[in-house]
């Protein structure tokens, strides 16, 4: 049994102790406690039944945590009795599960955690590594999101839009340590899918796997930064790219549009092209028009002025550009890109040099100062 | 073992040797730079010294406390003249040597024209958190 499959049983079991009378932060805990010892016992000891196994394990670490609570004594007398089997589906659970870790009380990144941990099942150090933080630092935000939502009831419906925006966080931190958060998003948001029918969500899926097919074209060698106009389209996964599309297609024909499938339609125009030159910059510009009708997101905005430069000129993309706020991020950037491209190198040097000091993050600035270092090191003519 | 900070700076060292700001350099010395700073610490990993190393936006303020009630107080961004700094590695090592060591090596990193930077950086030793166990 891998790890995965281990970990995608988590909510169920933690389904399972729910309707045996545990509350949600007892039975998350207990949960843990369990895959903790699986991932220790199991490479020599596996069991034949491994949900069997967690769910009887875990059962029994929430009652010794019960008994030494002496504050839970009475919850442990009941709870002693043989547990009568719950009438509710453990497809159900999951999907509860997803809601109450994006409950809108949370913050995010608290929502986050504790989604990674209670439907990921992934370990406390291993999203503390992924985070960067330490260990004890990650343990006390997920209890203290757990206690945030300690009076939430399990059956009341959730809001699906909170679910997928606490997805598209997990999947845009990306890779860092032993854990690939942006694997795991999509294998959570896959998961949803499964138990949800709702455009949106496979539109976030769509989104997530249209741009994975682009992840090992992304990076160089070195690790540098390659955009997306320089990437070898051999290298984009063809396979992940018509997964994408299929289910774009599926969820736009339903034609209830939302902000995810009109950015997953934006990337998926984006794989459609065999190079570069032959991207339908046109129809992209559409799209974000109808994204920026959807939701007035300064990102968008961003991108949009981008595109406009690439269907109708540099000037033109400058002039959109020019109507936007020169404070947005990477606003310095798309301005330099796009006075290169408008045939002024030199303001394009200054312009990137000048990005580069506002990155948000060092691959970035790394990558500016080479656009800048390029411009500045060309012929003089 | 003890540990120290390396302390980069944007400004506020003195003037290193090859002082050729990097938008300056070919996209190769950029290149050459980035894999000497990753292949440093990536040995001191491999030799148990690494602790940390982080990269500081040149961006920021100066915020204090501003009275009951009221809201924090800032000020920013930073003067022209003040020391700015770029980033840190800490270290944990055997000796104040082998920090001085690790850090003219560090310092040695390649610039403008593939030469040495011979970029001055802040060796600074931690204070401990404990006292010595044998009085």
């Amino acid at each position: 049994m891998d790890e995965t499959r281990l970990r995608a049983l988590t909510p169920t079991v933690i389904g399972v102790l729910g309707r045996r009378g545990a509350d949600f932060a007892a039975a998350e805990d207990a949960v843990q406690e369990a895959l903790v010892e699986a991932v220790r016992v199991w490479p020599d000891d596996p069991p034949q039944d491994p949900k069997g196994w967690l769910i009887t394990v875990a059962w029994r670490k929430f009652l010794d945590a019960a008994r030494a609570d002496a504050a839970r004594r009475r919850r442990e007398e009941r709870a002693d009795a043989e547990p009568p089997p719950g009438p509710s589906d453990p497809a159900d659970d999951t999907l509860q599960l997803y809601f109450l870790c994006a409950h809108p009380s949370l913050t995010p990144s608290s929502a986050v955690a504790l989604t990674l941990r209670a439907v990921g099942g992934l370990t406390t150090r291993q999203i503390a590594q992924a985070y960067l933080v330490p260990e004890a630092t990650m343990a006390q935000r997920i209890s203290r999101a757990k206690r945030s939502i300690s009076g939430v009831r399990l059956n009341r419906p959730g809001d699906i839009a909170t679910v997928l925006r606490v997805l598209y966080l997990i999947f845009n931190e990306g890779y860092s340590g032993d854990v690939d958060l942006a694997a795991e998003a999509i294998r959570l948001t896959r998961r949803l899918a499964t138990r949800i029918d709702h455009e949106e969500v496979a539109g976030l899926l769509a989104l997530m796997l249209l741009h994975h097919a682009r992840r090992a074209a992304r990076t160089g060698p070195d690790g540098r930064l390659v955009p997306l106009a320089e990437q070898d389209r051999c290298r984009w996964d063809t396979r992940l790219i018509a997964e994408g599309v299929g289910i774009l297609q599926a969820a736009l024909a339903r034609d209830r549009l939302g902000e995810f499938q009109a950015q997953a339609a934006v990337a998926a125009l984006h794989a459609d092209a065999r190079t570069a030159e032959e991207t339908d910059w046109v129809q992209i510009v559409e799209w974000y028009d109808e994204l920026l009708r959807l939701t007035d997101n300064p990102v968008a905005r961003l991108n949009r002025a981008v595109a406009v430069g690439e269907a109708d000129g540099p000037r033109a993309g400058l002039a959109a550009l020019a109507e936007l706020d020169p404070a947005l991020p990477r606003h310095t950037a798309a301005s330099a890109y796009l006075h290169e491209r408008d045939g002024d190198p030199a303001t394009a040097a200054r312009l990137y040099a000048e990005a580069a000091r506002a990155a948000p993050n060092l691959p970035e600035r790394d990558h500016l100062t080479r656009q800048a270092a390029r411009l500045n090191a060309r012929p003089r003519t | 073992m003890a540990k120290y900070l390396l302390l980069k700076h944007y400004r506020g060292a003195p003037e290193a040797v090859n002082d050729v700001p990097m938008e300056r350099w070919t996209p190769e010395e950029i290149s050459a730079h980035i894999q000497y700073m990753n292949d440093f610490a990536a040995r001191l990993e491999t030799t148990g010294e690494f602790v940390d190393g982080q990269a500081l936006s040149p961006d920021g303020m100066f915020v204090r406390y501003d009275g009951e009630g009221r809201p924090p107080l800032t000020d920013g961004p930073f003067p022209e003249t003040k020391d700015l700094i770029a980033g840190w590695m800490i270290i944990d090592v055997e000796s104040q040597e082998r920090a001085v060591e690790l850090a003219g090596e560090l310092s040695a990193a390649p610039g403008a024209g593939g030469k040495p930077i011979h970029e001055w950086l802040e060796v600074r030793p931690f204070l401990g958190a404990h006292p010595e166990t044998t009085e």
